[in-house]
């Protein structure tokens, strides 16, 4: 090949390096950047006075006397409101019947409204529903359910050739020439003073229990779950995988047995997840009875398994790469087998069983299916270390799944979906993170 | 005409006591083959390597020195597929008999291979693997141990301060002066060497040259080697091998000033290999 068309194939190649290069990192800010713009907003946000609210009455977080001081304030600025909504009451006693029946549906339907907004009206009975006792936390939610007081959606069909219009109609409309009327300015021009939005950091997102199933409070059940699952899963996978490896590289007689198994574990890798959920099901809890319901006992079992496949595999791989010379030393010190994988070849290959324990330990926290069966519940208490062998857990991947489809409010709790989904991502990065320092740490010692 | 040649090539010969053949026994081999698969490798070879005497192999590429010189300590048990036939006896025992314990026999046989393969650990802990293997737990003990077993191999003085250095930070003379160190931990009654300068320069060679002349008062040293001015300088007795059968073994400068055999003669003298 002449010089120059080997100058201009290289300069190709690394053209087209470079550019495969940038697209993974574009196509890696476009899937990260959101996740964390959107999941960050579970921890910083415009706070009301009702999220301190909460904060102080269930979490027993925050200065009470300021709080206090701060209620006082937000009850004078909210008394208005109550006070238009009572002198209208007392309005609509006095109107014909027909009338009163008239302004009876809207009305209520602004009373709701508010309530939603601000929270119970002072004075009438606490709801029992929690989610019911306190108004909007966020601001962005405030400003969404004031949007919804002000304005009635309907739906307009007056052309029959089209689909139904989706049409608002400002509510004030309905009440032109009562009392009620400067409701509706009163609250678009006063809102700030009656939620007070802060600025505020709510870290603790991650290691509060959830209330009311995840309308206020923070996540802890499924970070300590998907923790209890993923570890749970190293605990059963990696002794078992690496010995397994250490077993098919140096003790095993290469022959069709050998092969089969090979073949088996590579099978075993593209097996569905689901699969393994099922097989979880089937055979840890039906069979074999590991527990009497899910657990993250049965969780991690089967996670364990959905991840011994790579885990051998890597480790098979590492041992392979260390240099025969190392055994042939040892051996030839008079070492034993055994002696001579625990000192030398195990030591060796020990920044490559990592690299598959990384890879297989991001999958066992972000897989849902395989828990589906065995482990995840929808709401639920941190567990104990002791309860992982008889309790299900909630767990991250699962939850964030079961949020989204079947959660009754999905809407009023987006924040905390993508806060999970940060989460999630956060702590396999980490665990990734941690994992790579680890091994370079390891393979630093054996470069010397 | 042949002495002519060989002393133009071979100037220097090790100087030995006039014991040869005649002394004692460490290894003898009794028309031993080994096979790998099918391919008889080393066929039929008989001889008795004395004690405490350095036995240089020599022969061209692929005659079997290595696979002869690694059934001594059965290395070769770790290549699948290989058979021995013939016997091996070392202490009185043939050691490819079934009861033998392949371990004990290892930590008896040291050996150095052609390129260092030290662990990638410290030093110390290089030269300290065998020891501890043998169950010598006692940290006075082990430094002792390793202090020895440096100076023998005559690199104390440049480790000494950084015993705790990993061990593949050293070049490469260090390195295999460092293996023949960790070799002699485990007090050896034999040390196996096979091509220990090859893949060194002429500074280390000559280094690891004057430890063979040190370290044969007091081992059985078998050592494979292509230079000749190598086997000359440092062996007492010579064998030459070729394809698998071992043509001619004497007193290395019998060997090389008047070989018996003609092919002996050409291959020193250089006519092939
Ligand atoms: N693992 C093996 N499997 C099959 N044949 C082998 C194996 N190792 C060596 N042989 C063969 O056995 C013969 C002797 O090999 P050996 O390594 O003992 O030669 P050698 O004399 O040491 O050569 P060199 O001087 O090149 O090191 C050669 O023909 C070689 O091809
Ligand atoms: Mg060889």
């Amino acid at each position: 090949m002449r010089l120059e068309t080997r100058k201009l194939l290289d300069k190709a190649f690394s053209g087209l390096g470079l550019i495969a290069i940038a697209v993974m990192a574009v196509a890696l800010l476009l899937i990260l950047a959101p996740i964390i713009w959107r999941g960050s907003k579970a921890f910083v946000f415009k706070g009301t006075i009702e999220h301190r609210r909460v904060m102080l009455e269930q979490f027993g977080r925050g200065n009470a006397e300021k709080y206090r001081a701060e209620a006082a304030e937000v009850a004078a600025a909210r008394a208005p409101v109550y006070q238009m909504l009572n002198d209208f009451e007392s309005e609509m006693k006095g109107m014909e019947r027909s009338e009163r029946r008239a302004y009876k549906k809207p009305f209520r339907e602004v009373e709701k409204g508010i309530k939603v907004l601000l929270g119970p009206i002072p004075g009438e009975r606490m709801p029992v529903l929690l989610r019911q006792q306190y108004g909007q936390t966020r601001w962005d939610r405030t400003l969404v359910k004031l949007h919804e007081v002000l304005y009635s959606e309907e739906w307009d069909y007056s052309n029959p050739e089209a689909m139904g219009v989706l049409v608002e109609k400002p509510r004030i409309d309905l009440f032109k020439g009562t009392k009620l009327e400067p409701l509706f300015p009163y609250l678009e021009d006063h809102i700030e003073e009656m939620m007070r939005p802060k600025q505020t950091f709510y870290w603790q997102f991650i290691t509060d229990t959830s209330k009311d199933s995840h309308i206020f409070g923070g996540i802890w059940p499924e970070v300590l779950g998907t923790l209890y699952l993923t570890l749970g899963a190293m605990l059963f996978a990696i002794p078992m995988g690496v010995v397994a490896a250490i077993y098919l590289c140096e003790y095993a007689k290469e022959g069709r047995v050998v092969s089969f198994l090979r073949i088996c574990i590579s099978t075993l890798a593209g097996v569905p997840s689901i699969v393994f959920g099922l097989f979880g099901l089937a055979f840890f809890l039906n069979t074999i009875h590991v527990s009497d319901s899910k657990s993250v006992l049965a969780g991690s079992l089967t996670l364990s398994l959905l991840i011994l496949p790579t885990i051998i595999r890597s480790s098979e791989e590492a041992i392979l790469a260390v240099p025969r010379t190392y055994k042939e030393a040892a051996l030839g010190l008079g070492a034993g087998r055994w002696h001579t994988i625990m000192s030398v070849i195990l030591p060796a290959s020990l920044p490559g069983i990592l690299t598959g324990i990384v890879i297989s330990m991001g999958r066992a926290a972000g897989e849902t299916a395989p828990i589906i069966f065995t482990a995840a519940v929808s709401v639920g208490a941190p567990l104990k270390i002791w309860e992982t062998l008889s309790q299900p857990t909630p767990a991250l991947p699962w939850n964030i799944y079961n949020l989204c489809t079947e959660h009754e409010a999905v809407d009023e709790i987006r924040h905390v979906q993508y806060g999970m989904v940060f989460t999630l991502v956060a702590i396999v990065l980490l665990l990734n993170l941690a994992a790579i320092l680890m091994r370079a740490r390891i393979s630093k010692k054996l470069r010397g | 005409m042949t002495e002519e040649i060989t002393m133009k090539k071979i100037d220097t010969f090790a100087e030995y006591g006039e014991a040869g053949p005649a002394a004692e026994t460490q290894v003898e081999a009794r028309d031993f083959s080994l096979f790998y698969g099918d391919f008889e490798a080393v066929r039929k070879v008989s001889l008795k390597i004395p004690k405490k005497k350095v036995t240089a192999m020599i022969g061209p590429s692929g005659c079997g020195k290595s696979t002869l010189l690694r059934s001594i300590n059965r290395m070769n048990d770790l290549i699948p597929s290989t058979r021995a036939a013939g016997e091996m006896i070392f202490d009185g025992h043939n050691i490819y008999d079934r009861n033998i314990d392949v371990v004990t026999l290892r930590a008896r046989v040291g050996m150095v291979f052609q390129k260092p393969n030290v662990f990638p650990k410290t030093i110390f802990d290089n030269v300290a693997y065998g020891p501890r293997l043998q169950g010598v737990k006692n940290r006075q003990e082990l430094n002792e141990v390793v202090e020895r077993s440096l100076r023998q191999a005559a690199i104390w003085d440049e480790v000494k301060d950084r015993l705790s250095a990993n061990a593949l930070g050293m070049s490469g003379g260090q390195q295999q002066r460092l293996c023949i160190a960790r070799a002699l931990a485990i007090k050896p009654e034999i040390l196996l060497m096979d091509e220990p300068t090859s893949a060194l320069d002429p500074k280390a060679t000559a280094k690891i040259e004057d430890l063979v002349g040190e370290l044969r008062k007091n081992y059985t040293i078998v050592i494979v080697t292509h230079n000749m001015q190598q086997a000359a300088r440092v062996s007492d007795l010579t064998a030459f091998m070729y394809e698998g059968v071992l043509v001619e073994f004497g007193k290395t400068r019998q060997l090389f000033t008047n070989p018996e055999n003609p092919q002996t003669e050409n291959y020193i003298t250089g006519r092939f290999g």
